[in-house]
């Protein structure tokens, strides 16, 4: 186990280095010069000197390698410049929105279990019957379905012909409901799937024959039993498309003016706002690694025979 | 009903697909509708005998343009597409067959790679190189070689210790050909199945990114891109948002059921 840990601490080191290094070479190709970006804004007319001394005072007149080994120690304490637009701390701005995009994830986490635990159930235990079939027709729907059309839908229908819910900001329970479910649709069909073939692949295992002739309850086989092992896929799952869900948080943020990262980087790509672009790919990226890491320690505990191999 | 889905799945997708290139082929000809043409006296009508499906907000022709749409979303996914497979199949092939430092150089590649969620990937792309229909598919192609170069790796890898293909080399076969005869058929069904299913995800992707107006830029008639115009009007005219939407989702649609059919027939692995 801490064998285990070790080595995905050291593969995170080297996933972090890669990280910094592409994300500030990217930078450095970007085109356009952020000195005049950032000179530009006033929107006077600036001279070459002026030009050279906030070259300076940005440290861009440096060989790149000592701008990279610069700004890499910067960013290892948390410092990651700051907004060309509002001059605010990267960090502070991303700390700040951190939370919603958090919540809406969640939210559409919570909607994602809620549709795929039961039909994914109910579709194994019913192999092959209407309820799988419907279940099945469900599935590809929702794989196929544009989300951020469906969320354009709900707006139109739920805020504003029937006026049942609020369609912008953020603004407790009710401001919620909209963005999760969007963004739970989108993946609930993926889940029903492999929670179904997980479980369909563990119902037919000896141990739950065992259990089924200790003479436990079909719903106790089930849940307590069969599905135990029936998840492992689901939560391996979970960790790869997390990304897909940070993702799916951009549509759903800008679809609802939900204010967290995913607008936050919209909105900065669209005013060229480079220190922000940077700080968000780092902060996703680690964020994607670390959450991996903890899916690879869930699997293991759940599962005992990977827990006493190694 | 699902049974008939299951059972003609593949010819429904290829159904899907063909309607898209006569659309793409024949559109034109038949829609005497410039999509690009601004009326303003035309704004926002309703369907009619001279526009199908009524007029946008600048008064072009939404028939037309959806039209022109599909042309945008086949060309551009058949271009992802093709430029995934041509990077990621060769490389799969390369590090399966050789094996030793090539394979541990590509897998490496890969291992980071796989670290960046595909729409993170997009997102930074569109972000430094500013947004632009281009820059989106150059960030798919960049995220999306890697399945293809581990399902040929994983496929090369287990079939070169199999006694054909040891037969074939003690036959004196040149590796190269050993490769492309022996190894290459092998990997095929997974790599087209994985194509079909992909095929629907980067539709998604580009039109998500042009909604968000990231990817595709006005007046280009890219449907993620009218569905971001549509948006502005959606209290007065919800119907300008139904018909870029269903085209997403049914082009989409076509494409999963071809990759869920072509797995059932091939017998190949592959999720959503």
């Amino acid at each position: 186990m801490l064998g285990l840990i070790g080595s995905r601490l050291l593969q995170m080191i080297v996933v972090g280095l890669f990280l910094t290094f592409a994300t500030f070479v990217l930078m450095k190709l970007a085109p356009g010069d952020p000195v005049k970006t950032i000179l530009n804004i006033d929107d006077v007319a600036v001279t070459q000197a002026e030009q050279e001394a906030v070259r300076q005072s940005l440290g861009l007149d440096q060989p790149l390698v000592v701008q990279y080994t610069e700004w890499f120690w910067r960013v290892v304490r948390l410092d990651l410049g700051e907004s060309y637009i509002t001059h605010r701390p990267v960090a502070d701005l991303i700390e700040s929105k951190l939370g919603a995009t958090m919540t809406v994830t969640l939210g559409g986490l919570t909607v994602m279990l809620l549709i795929a635990v039961p039909l994914g159930i109910l579709s194994a235990v019913y192999q092959n019957r209407w309820v799988d079939q419907l279940s099945r027709l469900f599935s590809l729907i929702g794989v196929s379905l544009p989300s951020f059309w469906l969320g354009l839908v709900l707006i139109y229908w739920f805020a504003y012909q029937w006026r049942l819910l609020p369609s912008m900001g953020n603004g407790g329970l009710m401001h919620l409901i909209l963005p999760s479910v969007t963004l739970g649709i989108a993946m609930a069909g993926v889940y029903t799937r492999l929670l179904r073939s997980g479980l369909i692949k563990s119902l037919a295992e000896p141990y739950v024959r065992a259990a089924r002739a200790r003479g436990l309850g079909e719903v106790r086989v089930i849940i307590v039993h069969a599905l135990r092992e029936g998840v492992l896929p689901v939560v391996t799952m979970f960790g790869m498309s997390l990304g897909s869900l940070l993702g799916g948080s951009v549509v759903v943020e800008m679809l609802f003016a939900w204010p967290g990262l995913g607008k936050m980087v919209v909105d900065a790509i669209i005013q060229r706002d480079y220190p922000v672009i940077q700080g968000y790919v780092l902060c996703t990226g680690m964020l994607v690694v670390l959450i991996n890491l903890g899916v690879d320690l869930t699997v293991r505990m759940l599962d005992p025979r990977l827990r006493w191999r190694s | 009903m699902a049974g008939f889905i299951n059972r003609y799945a593949v010819w429904i997708g290829l159904g899907v697909w063909l309607l898209l290139a006569v659309m793409t082929l024949l559109g034109p000809y038949l829609i005497p509708h410039d999509p690009l043409a601004v009326d303003m006296g035309k704004r926002l009508q309703t369907a009619d005998a001279t526009h199908w499906l009524g007029t946008d907000h600048f008064g072009r022709d939404v028939l037309a343009r959806l039209v022109a749409g599909a042309k945008i979303t086949l060309g551009l996914t058949l271009v992802a597409i093709s430029a995934a497979l041509l990077i990621g199949v060769p490389l799969g092939l390369l590090s399966g067959y050789v094996g030793g430092v090539v394979d541990a150089a590509v897998m490496r590649v890969v291992d980071a790679l796989v670290a960046f969620p595909d729409f993170i990937i997009a997102i930074s792309i569109a972000g430094i190189l500013g947004p632009d229909v281009t820059h989106v598919v150059i960030a798919i192609v960049l995220v999306k070689w890697i399945g293809y170069a581990r399902v040929v790796r994983g496929t090369v890898m287990t079939e070169k210790g199999k006694a054909y293909v040891l037969a074939a080399r003690v036959a004196g076969t040149p590796g190269v050909k050993t490769i492309f005869r022996h190894l290459l058929p092998q990997a095929l069904p997974e790599v087209l199945v994985l194509a079909a299913l992909d095929m629907g995800k980067i539709i998604l992707m580009i039109s998500a990114l042009s909604y968000l107006g990231l990817g595709a830029q006005p007046p280009m008639p890219e449907w993620g891109a009218m569905l971001n115009d549509a948006k502005m009007m959606f209290q007065t005219h919800p119907v300008l948002m139904i018909y870029p939407g269903v085209a997403i989702f049914l082009v989409v649609l076509g494409c999963n059921l071809l990759g869920d059919g072509l797995r059932d027939r091939l017998d190949a692995r592959g999720e959503w």
